[in-house]
């Protein structure tokens, strides 16, 4: 995991500050757009267009290609405005966990039933 | 003058609406969780409450980063649900009370608790899973009140400053001078964290801390700061503080009649608490 920092105390945990919320502001825009299904299928329709439009910078832009999700938190997102993102997609939060920590999902989820003991 | 008959206190997974959608509450995955919610309706079914004040946060439904208040009430006539992109299905509008949104907002601010009125307010799943988990028929028999915490992006109100909130609205509550008996719900929580490599963290060693706490220490949870409730459990986690503000309306002393605790849904560590005043 990642190392803490005097503003980002917890390790592997990006807190959504007033510095993350500057960053990311036009891509959690974006994100927040798909609450509408037209807007999610504009999106699908022409990503790049879509990504233009709400001015998304190269470094939002590229994780959104890559769908990745840390890279998207890197950028700014945030983790409720990333999931209306991934609801384009069809993952659920067990997807979203095994991509941010190189599991596989059924690692992922064994991990959480393990947490269960 | 109303009363506060108790408080539901419990987790609003959004996957709680897909399994309510495809009928799987008897299914072994969504048995544990279910099962908590009979007990609950059979006390909802004793203590007929006209009113549900819901102390939740909203998830980028009504309040985007554009405009991010700490702490608001709905003053609406009507909240209804909308598409929150991922595809669950919408439930029926709720009957507001503006009449009562307003009373406890000019009580609460009058104790120097600035709240954000929202005379138009829609309701994501963190209003209606718990509802829909109280009242699977969804014909809603009460009247409701939505008070929004911010536990989205920090600074967020300390544990300290929603257990205060919890006081002040439990008083503005029990000075309404009609005879209405009012259920105060918290949802969210417990233990989850869905970013980050630190993704999947549950802490059920603090979760029982904390709902033990609910019983018998109510002002436990305020010696934490927000660092300190991320990383004892997780991100959204925090969501906790909802529990910790519907807490505070009751007095010290309580009685439980019903608590359950399941891991996981979903990534979430779940929990279910009902509580009534003792005296």
């Amino acid at each position: 995991m990642p190392n803490a920092s005097p503003r980002q105390p917890v390790p592997g945990t990006t807190m959504f500050d007033g510095e993350q919320a500057r960053k990311g502001y036009a891509l959690n825009k974006m994100c927040y757009s798909f609450n509408d299904a037209v807007n999610r299928r504009a999106f699908v329709e022409n990503e790049d267009a879509y990504c233009a439009k709400y001015g998304l910078n190269p470094q939002q832009r590229e994780a959104i290609r890559n769908r990745n999700v840390l890279q998207l938190i890197e950028a700014g997102g945030n983790a409720y405005y990333l999931a209306k993102f991934a609801g384009i997609f069809g993952l659920d939060m067990q997807d979203i966990g095994a991509q941010q920590t190189g599991m596989t999902k059924d690692e992922f989820k064994a991990k959480l039933q393990a947490a269960a003991r | 003058m109303a009363k506060i008959v108790g408080t539901i206190t419990t987790s609003h997974v959004p996957a709680i609406g897909g399994a309510i959608a495809k009928g799987l509450q008897q299914d072994p995955y969504w048995k544990p969780f279910f099962d908590g919610f009979p007990p609950v309706r059979e006390w909802l079914a004793k203590v007929k409450p006209d009113v549900v004040v819901l102390v939740y946060n909203d998830h980028g439904l009504n309040f985007f980063l554009d405009k991010m208040p700490t702490f608001a009430i709905g003053a609406a006539p009507e909240y209804h649900n909308a598409d929150e992109g991922w595809g669950i299905p919408t439930v029926k509008p709720f009957r507001g009370d503006p009449e009562l949104s307003w009373h406890l907002i000019e009580k609460l601010v009058a104790e120097e608790f600035d709240i954000v009125s929202c005379q138009e307010m829609v309701v994501d799943h963190a209003f209606t899973l718990p509802m829909a988990l109280c009242w699977p028929d969804q014909n809603w028999p009460v009247r409701t009140v939505p008070v929004v915490v911010n536990t989205v992006q920090a600074p967020l109100p300390s544990a300290a400053r929603c257990y205060k909130l919890g006081k002040a609205l439990g008083r503005a509550i029990e000075s309404w001078p009609r005879d209405e008996r009012v259920v105060v719900m918290g949802t969210g929580g417990l233990s989850h964290q869905l970013d980050g490599e630190r993704a999947g963290f549950i802490n059920k060693e603090f979760d029982q801390k904390f709902m033990d706490s609910m019983i018998s220490d109510p002002a436990w949870a305020t010696k934490y700061s927000t660092v300190e409730l991320v990383e004892l459990s997780g991100t959204q986690g925090v969501e906790l503080l909802n529990w910790v503000v519907a807490r505070g309306t009751l007095p010290e002393k309580v009685r439980k009649q019903q608590v359950n605790y399941h891991i996981p849904i979903s990534n979430t560590a779940t929990g279910l608490m009902v509580l009534e005043p003792a005296a």
